[in-house]
């Protein structure tokens, strides 16, 4: 018995009963493709979200205000997207950042990392009115001019305000593009008056596009700009800041950046005498890291979800494999008379098995990758080659071992009771 | 010259205690090449038994078994399928041959696993269906043919590996009779040609194609009568 003799066996075995083969085989197909499919959704989300973190720029630092206790974890998602700086709770022995603190950042020669500090205060979802249409804007950011540099923001048209125009206190505004669009459509939005809240900022310049807006996280192009002063003066009020976005002099320079915030801004709130600082300094680099390490067990979960129907799958070739043997015991039976050794028997029925897993994984794999090529839920799934290459070769080793059983069986049968079987 | 068989007082029990069957109580039974021996004996007279034994399907309780010289007894399973392969050639009643097969696949499996190489494979079962008269119905698949061309092809099947010895097990037990008269026909032309044939049956009229007829009653062998000679091997072979 040679291995093609033993193939052409097992094919034939399988090809008797087609409807059967090709319903086990679709248990495999629908493991190995969402195996695939899931870990390229979960990569892909996470692609998404590194991706929306250095948009942010690779050099930029945020510093936010944090209490004893809740200090570390605060700052990780704090320079991005829509995270609640107005925070209730006990703030005894804190200080609250100030534009003193940013000023102090860049003005002092003890900083010399620092290109620029950004004093930044948010209101979160204000809504802005234009002749009637109105918009919901996720983030109102009061600050001053430096913050286009260091937020990676640029502009697509008009003029960014001045920082003369940030110290008088002058309602200008600078509009994110889906703010932009929202409001004025097709009209050029340069010069006009949106009212927020009642009170009336003339647009000056509009942004570029940041991207693709994802589901997931909120549009980073909802978004407007407008001078620190006439933010706090209308609608946050003179409390502390929310961040101060700090902008390296360069990428390698963010680490220095960093030690040098942190000593400055220690010594100006007295951090020495209360033991505790009451802020954070976090770089891109560590809020990478901390949202790479939720997308891994995010990914990890899908692709656990995933490995369960692939071993459901495999249930399925077992029990099939079963139904097969004990239908077809007589034959067994007569081949073992004429002489078939166990082995061959087992062979057969192994291969068998491995087909019906191969042909599944092959056609799960042609499936997941057909079905990466979608976007799903909001995500576009990154294909792992790696999710691959793990699927095709669990899905081969199932069907061996979980038709190893029911081979095993078949061969152990005594020739003199597989032939009386009826 | 060594016979073909050489059973010397096997038994056969099957279970333990109160509740064993003795199937085989002790049969004694020699045969030499070139005869026809015809098996007899009522349901539970022990010959079905007696012909897993000869087959090497099942191994005895006791005694010693030779078979072509060889003792069977105390082989483990991989060796009494090589003895099944290259020694014994079967034919069942139910014909046992493979669904979805063509009779020529069906021919050439125990060759297959003989490790027989797939020209030399086609070759001989196209011989040996030619021999049972079949060489036109070598595509066809076992539900395509009829009762008495099944038990052709498994008797094609049962003569392609040349063995040294053909058990036929109630072979026409299922067959009408114009089918039972060729079948017995093949039979009587392959013992001619110097095959040793033992055939177990209860019908009569298949005993006497025999040359030597061996009844059994009860696990032992009550009769022993020869009708015919063993043919002259010499004479067959000329």
């Amino acid at each position: 018995m040679n291995p093609a003799e033993v193939l052409r066996f097992a094919l034939r075995g399988l090809a008797a009963n087609k409807l059967r083969s090709a319903l086990t085989t679709l248990g495999i197909l629908i493991g190995v493709a969402s195996v695939i499919v899931l870990v390229a959704v979960g990569n892909g989300s996470s692609e998404q979200i590194k991706k929306s973190i250095q948009r942010l720029g690779a050099d930029s630092l945020t510093v936010t205000p944090s209490t004893t206790g809740r200090g570390g974890f605060r700052g990780g998602f704090g320079g991005f997207g829509g995270s609640t700086q107005q925070q209730s709770g006990p703030r005894t022995q804190a200080h609250d950042l100030t534009v003193a603190d940013a000023t102090a950042l860049t003005g002092s020669g003890d900083t010399p990392s620092v290109k620029s500090a950004s004093p930044v205060v948010t209101s979160q979802s204000v809504t802005a009115g234009y002749e009637g249409t109105s918009a919901t804007i996720s983030q109102f950011v009061g600050t001053t001019p430096t913050y286009f540099a260091a937020a990676n923001k640029t502009l697509a048209s008009g003029a960014l305000f001045s920082a003369s125009d940030e110290a008088a206190g002058v309602k200008s505004v600078v509009l994110g593009s889906s703010v932009a669009s929202d409001l004025f459509g097709r009209v050029d939005p340069l010069g006009k008056k949106v009212d927020v809240n009642g009170i009336r900022f003339t647009v000056v310049g509009v942004l570029k596009a940041t991207g693709s807006s994802s589901s997931s996280f909120s549009d980073p192009d909802s978004i407007a700009v407008a001078p620190l002063t006439a933010v706090q003066q209308s609608l946050t009020g003179y409390g502390g800041l929310d961040q101060i976005i700090v902008q390296a002099t360069g990428t390698d320079a963010v680490d220095s950046a960093q030690a040098e915030i942190t000593a400055l801004l220690g010594q100006r709130h007295g951090v020495a005498d209360s033991g505790t600082a009451d802020f954070t300094v976090s770089s891109q680099a560590s809020v990478q890291s901390a949202v790479s390490d939720s997308t891994k067990t995010f990914t990890v979960l899908l692709g656990a979800v995933a490995a369960i129907s692939l071993l459901v799958g495999g249930i399925g070739i077992t029990n099939i494999m079963l139904v097969t043997v004990t239908e077809r015991t007589r034959e067994i039976g007569i081949r073992k008379a004429i002489g078939a050794p166990r082995g061959a028997i087992l062979a057969q029925f192994v291969v068998e098995a491995t087909v019906l897993s191969l042909i599944g994984g092959l056609l799960g794999v042609a499936a997941g990758v057909a079905g990466s090529l979608f976007t799903i839920a909001g995500v576009k799934p990154v294909l792992v080659p790696s999710s691959i290459v793990v699927a095709l070769a669990v899905s081969v080793a199932i069907g061996l071992f979980f038709g190893g059983f029911p081979a095993g069986r078949a061969a152990r049968l005594r020739p003199i009771e597989a032939l009386r079987h009826e | 010259m060594t016979p073909v068989l050489d059973v010397r007082s096997v038994t056969k029990v099957y279970g333990s205690g109160d509740t064993a069957v003795h199937a085989l109580r002790g049969v004694s039974l020699t045969v030499e090449r070139g005869d026809y021996v015809a098996i007899m004996g009522a349901s539970g007279s022990g010959k079905s038994t007696l012909m897993n034994i000869i087959g090497c399907l099942d191994v005895p309780t006791g005694g010693r078994y030779r078979l072509d010289g060889h003792d069977v007894g105390g082989l483990d399973e991989r060796r009494l399928a090589i003895l099944r392969n290259r020694r014994i050639g079967f034919v069942f009643q139910s014909f046992n041959l493979i669904p979805r097969m063509t009779a020529r696949a069906n021919v050439e499996l125990p060759l297959a696993y003989g490790g027989v190489r797939a020209a030399e494979r086609r070759r001989r079962a196209l011989a040996a269906l030619r021999e049972v008269g079949l060489e036109d119905r070598t595509g066809h698949e076992p539900n395509e043919l009829s009762g008495g061309q099944q038990q052709r092809v498994a008797l094609a099947r049962a003569l392609v590996t040349a063995p040294t010895l053909l058990l036929a097990d109630e072979p026409t037990g299922a067959l009408d009779s114009h089918s039972t008269e060729d079948v017995l026909r093949l039979f009587d032309g392959l013992n001619r040609a110097g095959r040793t044939l033992v055939v177990i049956t209860h019908e009569a009229d298949v005993a006497t194609h025999a040359r030597r007829i061996v009844r059994l009653v009860d696990g032992r062998i009550t009769e022993d009568r020869r009708l015919a000679p063993v043919a002259d091997l010499a004479r067959a072979a000329r």
